[in-house]
């Protein structure tokens, strides 16, 4: 190239980099938003294992690790970028495990792992290509495999009175006590045993608002999740409208189908707050139904889909054979999503209101 | 009233280093290499040769298709070559190289004295045709045909346009500040060769001297001033108008089928100058500025000025250099060389240091939808760049409008995998019109 004359004396930059514009960017990353993701379920995470002992931090770290290297191997193999790092797999690790019953068995976590990031994850072709939600696909795998084990459920070490420190000193304690899940006894002994098991109808909802009651690591503590998902609501992770729409959803129809008297349906009769605040929905809602890649991509279509998910999650609790279904309703509802995408667009600026003849 | 537009992002504006330092003039440089592609369309063609003596003003390339814009000698002195010399948008394009003679002489005829409320719409516009006035926002497209429409096409609005929404930039704001009276004169001028009644200045409101300004000097005047939210790409043709006037520009129309024509700034005053003084379109204020650039400037620089020369009157730069975009950061375009000229279209030189430069490796799509909340063209980016990446550019046009994208960046700024959506569409775009042309001459 020739250089020009010039009066000016400047030191010119031996290389500049040459891209298409635009030539900034905002802060965000994949990495900074799957790790932000991880930080907002920890406390969750932190009171599980105070509420069940070591069984569950092992349970979740079986599930962690599982994942991460299951994830690092896949790559390995497929001689692609080690990813791990990304903190994706270690969401998904961190979110099977809060699927998952306290110590349950050490391969349960292992094998669910695999089925999470090796089936559901790397066989789409990894990041941003999978179908449906890994923790779930993992989660749903060994429900059907080991269906004893994973029904098998901790009964909270915290205890009604809120006994903090007597959980503390117990979480060294191996021995895990089991019981049945608040849904469980509402399934198989109706609405009345359940309240009874707890002493009252405040107390129940005061023992599953904080978490002390039993079932799955993170379908314990309902404010923990909430505020870890009202994080994410703040900082724009995921759309308010998406829990709120799935929360409300399961309670109106359950308020409105979910009232038995001497086993007869009567309509307007049910406990909304009861099913609100047991079970994985709180999880489900803010964690699982507002996963990126598995939901529609347009804010009408993740409102369509966080109705689904609410709606399919009642069917099951009131007319199916499980007593939880949110794990299946966000599976469900996953496979609808490309559907759902391909009928809920925006229309482009400046479209005309001529009819479209697409040949 | 606050006017708003859906989607869009708020960069950080970095407008703070150069919005109150007063247009500087530059120096005049020793060698001014004017290159005679300054419009959108075919170059215009010299009318000089090496070893002619010319004047300041004196007309050196004139329309090749009478599509074009004349070109004008923006210093008096000698021209030594016609060759081929960097131009910051299109590589390397024949220039006239005039070596200045230092006494900045005008031509004869120029700087009159005449009131545009005598003249006709029709003179004005040979007036505007002749001083090679172009869109100086960045596009620069030919202003007498902008303000010539077709005759079906009645035109009732003017807009200006004084957003500018692009971080850095201040020479529009520059413009307003010390050529109020130009830019409410060249307002009133476009408004009589359009024949509207009624004129708006869209203005952000992260300059609020301007709007008081601009609000004082239109007092009594059928222009009214527009406060707009500070948002990028506030600026943009068919957002000032889907904001001041809430029409939708339709889908693959100009303007002026909403019966609307916009106007920049900087354009505005070139405009009045050329009407009134018979002052052709040599010079324009730049913005020179940037992490690295020692004393950030607004300066009045002529067209052919290399960057080098702009760059030195801010004082060199601190730090290494990642990349220098004319234009603004959102839209700008990366340059090879600081060989590269001031042309008309010039509105800032941006510097961004080393440490900014940001090449983070691209991802996949994890399909979080962010780029779908901020397209102000409500289309799908995100699938846009997918199927370029897979090479289905045809379906990109046909079922995804990829026409309609404006390049404006918003879907790459806010991308958390760090796609280069932008580039994805451009590349689509072009395939798809190498394709048409295949076809065209494949038919013949």
């Amino acid at each position: 190239m020739e250089t020009k004359e010039t009066t000016a004396n400047i030191q010119k930059p031996e290389k500049l980099v040459i891209t298409s514009s635009p030539h900034v960017h905002n802060t965000e990353s994949v990495t900074k938003i799957m790790w932000i993701v991880n930080l907002t379920l920890l406390p969750a995470a932190i009171f599980s294992v105070i509420n069940f002992g070591l069984p569950a931090l092992i349970t979740m770290l079986l599930c962690i690790a599982g994942s991460a290297a299951c994830e690092a191997a896949i790559q390995y193999w497929r001689k692609v970028k080690v990813t791990v790092s990304d903190g994706s797999a270690v969401l998904t690790g961190l979110l099977l495990a809060m699927c998952l019953p306290a110590g349950i068995a050490w391969y349960v976590p292992v094998i669910a792992s695999v089925a999470a990031i090796g089936i559901a994850k790397h066989t789409m072709g990894g990041l941003g290509h999978n179908v449906f939600n890994p923790a779930h696909i993992g989660r749903a795998f060994v429900m059907a495999s080991y269906p004893v084990a994973m029904t098998t459920w901790a009964v909270s070490r915290i205890g009604n009175s809120a006994d903090f420190a007597g959980a503390m000193g117990k979480v060294a304690d191996f021995d895990v006590v089991t019981g049945a899940t608040p849904l469980g006894i509402l399934k198989q002994q109706g609405y009345q045993a359940l309240v009874d098991s707890f002493g009252g109808q405040s107390a129940m909802y005061k023992a599953l608002f904080i978490g002390n009651t039993g079932g799955s690591l993170g379908e314990t503590s309902a404010i923990l999740l909430i505020l870890g998902g009202l994080v994410l609501v703040i900082k724009k992770y995921i759309k308010w409208q998406v829990p709120v729409v799935m929360i409300g959803t399961v309670a109106l129809f359950t308020w409105i189908f979910g009232g038995k008297v001497d086993g007869k349906l009567v309509y307007f009769t049910g406990d909304p707050v009861l099913h609100i605040l047991s079970g994985g929905l709180i999880i489900g809602a803010f964690f699982m139904a507002t996963d990126m890649v598995t939901t529609p991509l347009t804010t009408q279509g993740q409102v369509l889909f966080a109705f689904g998910c609410g709606l399919i999650t009642v069917l099951i609790r009131l007319y199916g054979g499980y007593p939880e279904g949110v794990c299946y309703s966000i599976l469900l509802m996953n496979a609808l999503t490309p559907l759902i995408d391909r009928y809920i667009f925006p229309k482009k600026f400046g479209s005309l209101p001529e009819p479209v003849t697409r040949s | 009233m606050l006017r708003r537009i859906k989607g869009g992002v708020h960069p950080h504006d970095e407008k703070k280093s150069t919005d109150d330092k007063k247009i500087a003039v530059l120096p005049l440089p020793k060698k001014l290499f004017v290159p005679v592609h300054q419009h959108i369309g075919q170059p215009s063609v010299p009318v000089v040769k090496a070893g002619d003596e010319v004047k300041k003003g004196q007309l050196i390339a004139e329309s090749a298709d009478g599509r074009g814009t004349p070109v004008h000698s923006p210093t008096s002195g000698k021209v030594t070559e016609i060759g081929n010399y960097p131009h910051p948008l299109y590589g390397k394009s024949p220039c006239v190289v005039i070596e200045s003679d230092g006494l900045d002489q005008w031509q004869e005829g120029l700087l009159t004295d005449r009131s545009w409320e005598v003249l006709s719409a029709a003179e004005m516009i040979d007036i505007i045709f002749k001083n090679g006035i172009v869109g100086m926002g960045g596009a620069a497209f030919p202003t007498h045909i902008k303000l010539s429409p077709p005759k079906d096409k009645k035109i009732d609005t003017l807009i200006v346009n004084a957003a500018e929404c692009e971080p850095y930039l201040t020479s529009d704001y520059r413009t307003m500040i010390e050529y109020a009276d130009d830019v409410i004169k060249g307002t009133q001028i476009v408004m009589k060769i359009l024949g509207v009644q009624k004129g708006f200045i869209g203005i952000e409101n992260n300059k609020p001297k301007a709007i008081s300004l601009m609000k004082e000097k239109c007092k009594g005047k059928k222009i009214e001033v527009v406060e707009l939210e500070t948002k990028y790409p506030q600026g943009a043709e068919k957002m000032m108008i889907k904001a001041i006037l809430d029409k939708e520009v339709p889908s693959g129309k100009l303007p002026m089928d909403v019966g609307c024509a916009v106007q920049n700034v900087g354009s505005l005053k070139a405009v009045a100058d050329a009407v009134e003084k018979n002052i052709p379109l040599i010079e324009r204020v730049v913005t020179v500025t940037g992490r690295t650039v020692k004393n950030p400037v607004n300066v009045m620089a002529k067209v052919g000025t290399p960057f080098t020369e702009l760059f030195d009157f801010c004082g060199g730069f601190r730090g290494a250099n990642g990349k220098i975009i004319m234009g603004g950061p959102m839209m700008g375009m990366a340059q090879v060389s600081l060989d590269a000229v001031v042309v008309k279209a010039t509105s800032g030189i941006v510097s961004i240091a080393d440490n900014e430069v940001d090449l983070k490796e691209e991802l996949a799509c994890i399909r979080c939808g962010r780029c779908i909340d901020v397209c102000t063209m409500r289309l799908l980016p995100n699938v846009l760049s997918i199927l370029s990446e897979k090479g289905q550019h045809q379906t990109a046009q046909t079922d995804y409008n990829l026409m309609d994208c404006v390049e404006c960046g918003c879907c790459y700024y806010v991308c958390p995998s760090r796609r280069n959506i932008v580039h994805y569409i451009r590349q689509s775009k072009a395939k798809n019109a190498m394709l048409r042309n295949a076809i065209k001459t494949g038919s013949k």
